[in-house]
């Protein structure tokens, strides 16, 4: 499926159709769009000449509903945008405030934030492994992914009662102590997890199939990512060795090692490879941490009613699609001015466009399942 | 819910980059929307002493874009250790392509707006820029006013496309030289612009209730 690609791939997107070519509309209600995305392709044959993406329908305005509400009234509130990731966004939404404080959690809440949010890329690693191969028409995965995931949400639950939009930490560090054997679960779920990776790797990475429909399919550079502002594992596949845990440490990051793994081609493939890898050095981190957590209280001095001083605030993490970041302005009362948030999955949602032309229409499932996008927070 | 009663969010104390020699005096309260004036929140009246914040930025960074475009660059600020310069909106582009190619922002992180209605300009555009490089961030902070049209970034940075369509939807600014300026999240036929701090929630709900419902109000 690979054999002609990018033959033309710097046609420019025109507005009238050749006499070969047909407009398929695609979504919103398709299986394989992960939500409600509709694209528009413009064909010639089974080839992918253009396309546009129709985006907005699970838009639910947060950026509005944030300058209505407190600081601490909001935080919720981002647990609804990458929804399978509820936790790391969490995590970006209570340092941003924090840092607005000028206050920082202590060492004991970052180190606990660090485990969980590690478990939630895990997480969020799985899902879309476990749906990626699903579009491509291997069901298997999709039950072990689940399986190995209901684990980590099994923790989630244990910590904080919620699995899903789980509202895990508070601004200034933790609502929770840790329950009695959380080092416990995550390290039995650690160890078991080795096996299981092995699992999918048997299932996939050799797998013939796997590798025709996924090699030098959706293959953009590093350049290119960099010009249309794709992050995270899509940009380091294409050979970016960047990783913000490791360029700007936040939460407890800097106390762990664990490598960044990169790509060569930045195709299908190497996305793959890398996100594997991800999953890999999360368990690292994990099991690093669950070593020493150290003693001491787990929420810094924030007072009840937050009023950070007037000023402005841009803070990002790595999350699990790529660069999260929140631009949050104050105005010294207790409702935050403005609250732009960055999302991963909209920007690298653009790359869409570069990485499916002149592909076949199989094809463009797997790049919507290997740009790993979630619509909820694409649309906010 | 109580707190959406005071949908008007002007700001009270005072703007937080007010330091900036750059911002135009407030424009006179009758030329603001015509939104009462806020409801007095639980803020006290006068803010505390300044504990300075924000404070004027002289580093080499700063000197390089001075020298290079001088007037132009109307404030450099440094905001709890992060560093944003004020510029002006008929210099970006060139501001945009020299960062892009001699300070090596290869990223454009984001692009946004912050809405300031009591402003002469009222918009402030953020643009956050970071570099792969030296692995450190820059925002440019550009006032334009209601009618102006800023220099589409499009061709510096290809990612500013759909960051500048979603400045238009929620915030009615065009770009100038935009390849495809419509709106991205709302539908088409949406009225209004619902990041404007007048855009009132309230209303359009009960605007809405009162047309297709035809009782008085939801609320």
């Amino acid at each position: 499926m690979a054999d002609t690609v990018q033959e033309d791939a710097t046609q420019k997107n025109g507005t009238l159709l050749g006499a070969d070519e047909l407009v398929l509309n695609m979504g919103p209600q398709h299986p394989s769009t992960h939500g409600v995305l509709r694209v528009k392709l413009k064909l010639d044959g089974e080839r992918v000449r253009g396309t546009e993406c129709v985006i907005g329908y699970l838009h639910r305005g947060v950026e509005k509903i944030a300058e209505h509400r407190t600081y601490q009234q909001f935080a919720p509130y981002v647990d609804r945008m990458d929804y399978i990731a509820a936790v790391s966004n969490g995590l970006g939404y209570c340092e941003a405030v924090e840092k607005l404080l000028n206050v920082e959690a202590p060492l004991r809440a970052r180190v606990i934030r660090t485990i969980l949010t590690e478990l939630q890329r895990i997480a969020s690693h799985l899902i879309w492994l476990g749906t990626h191969a699903l579009d491509i028409g291997a069901l298997t995965p999709l039950f072990y992914c689940l399986r190995e995931r209901e684990e980590i949400l099994k923790i989630f639950e244990k910590y904080c009662g919620a699995r899903l939009t789980t509202h895990a930490f508070r601004i200034g560090g933790l609502q929770y102590e840790a329950y009695d054997g959380f080092e416990k679960d995550v390290e039995r779920f650690c160890k078991d997890f080795e096996r299981r990776i092995k699992e999918y790797v048997d299932l996939l990475t050799g797998n013939s199939i796997w590798i025709g429909r996924t090699r030098n399919i959706g293959m953009i550079s590093a350049a290119d990512c960099i010009a249309i502002g794709a992050s995270g594992p899509i940009l380091r596949a294409s050979g970016v060795k960047w990783d913000l845990r490791k360029a700007q440490p936040y939460a407890a990051y800097d106390r762990y090692k664990f490598e960044i793994p990169v790509g060569a081609n930045g195709d299908t493939y190497d996305r793959y490879m890398v996100r594997m890898e991800e999953m890999r050095q999360s368990r690292l981190i994990c099991l690093q941490a669950i070593e020493n957590i150290p003693e001491g209280p787990i929420l810094g001095k924030v007072g009840k009613v937050l009023k950070p001083p007037a000023g402005e605030i841009y803070h990002s993490i790595e999350a699990p699609k790529g660069i999260l970041g929140y631009y949050i302005v104050s105005d010294g009362t207790i409702q935050p001015y403005r609250v732009r948030i960055r999302p991963p999955s909209f920007v690298n949602l653009q790359a869409f466009d570069k990485m499916v032309r002149g592909h076949l229409v199989a094809d463009v499932v797997a790049i919507i399942g290997t740009l790993d996008i979630v619509l909820g927070e694409v649309d906010r | 819910m109580a707190d959406e009663s005071k949908a008007p969010q002007q700001p009270e104390s005072p703007e937080p980059d007010a330091t900036g020699a750059s911002q135009a005096p407030p424009a006179p309260k009758t030329a603001t929307p015509s939104t009462p004036p806020a409801a007095p929140k639980s803020a006290p009246p006068a803010p505390k002493p300044p504990v300075a914040l924000q404070i004027p930025l002289d580093n080499e960074l700063v000197r390089r874009y001075r020298d290079r475009f001088g007037a132009a660059i109307l404030d450099a600020v440094e905001d709890r250790k992060q560093s944003y310069l004020v510029i002006d909106a008929v210099k970006l582009s060139d501001i945009a392509r020299y960062s892009l190619d001699e300070e090596k922002f290869d990223l454009l992180e984001d692009f946004t707006v912050v809405d300031w209605p009591r402003r002469e300009k009222r918009f402030d555009l953020i643009a956050i820029l970071y570099s792969f490089p030296h692995n450190h961030r820059l925002r440019l902070k550009i006032p334009v006013a209601a009618n102006e049209r800023p220099a589409s970034l499009v061709d510096i940075w290809p990612t500013a496309n759909w960051l500048e369509r979603e400045i238009f939807d929620m915030f009615g600014i065009s770009f100038a030289g935009h390849p495809d300026l419509k709106r991205i999240l709302l539908p088409d036929e949406w009225q209004g612009h619902p990041l404007r701090k007048d855009y009132d929630i309230l209303q359009q709900d009960t605007a809405w209730v009162r047309e297709n419902l035809g009782i008085e109000s939801g609320q």
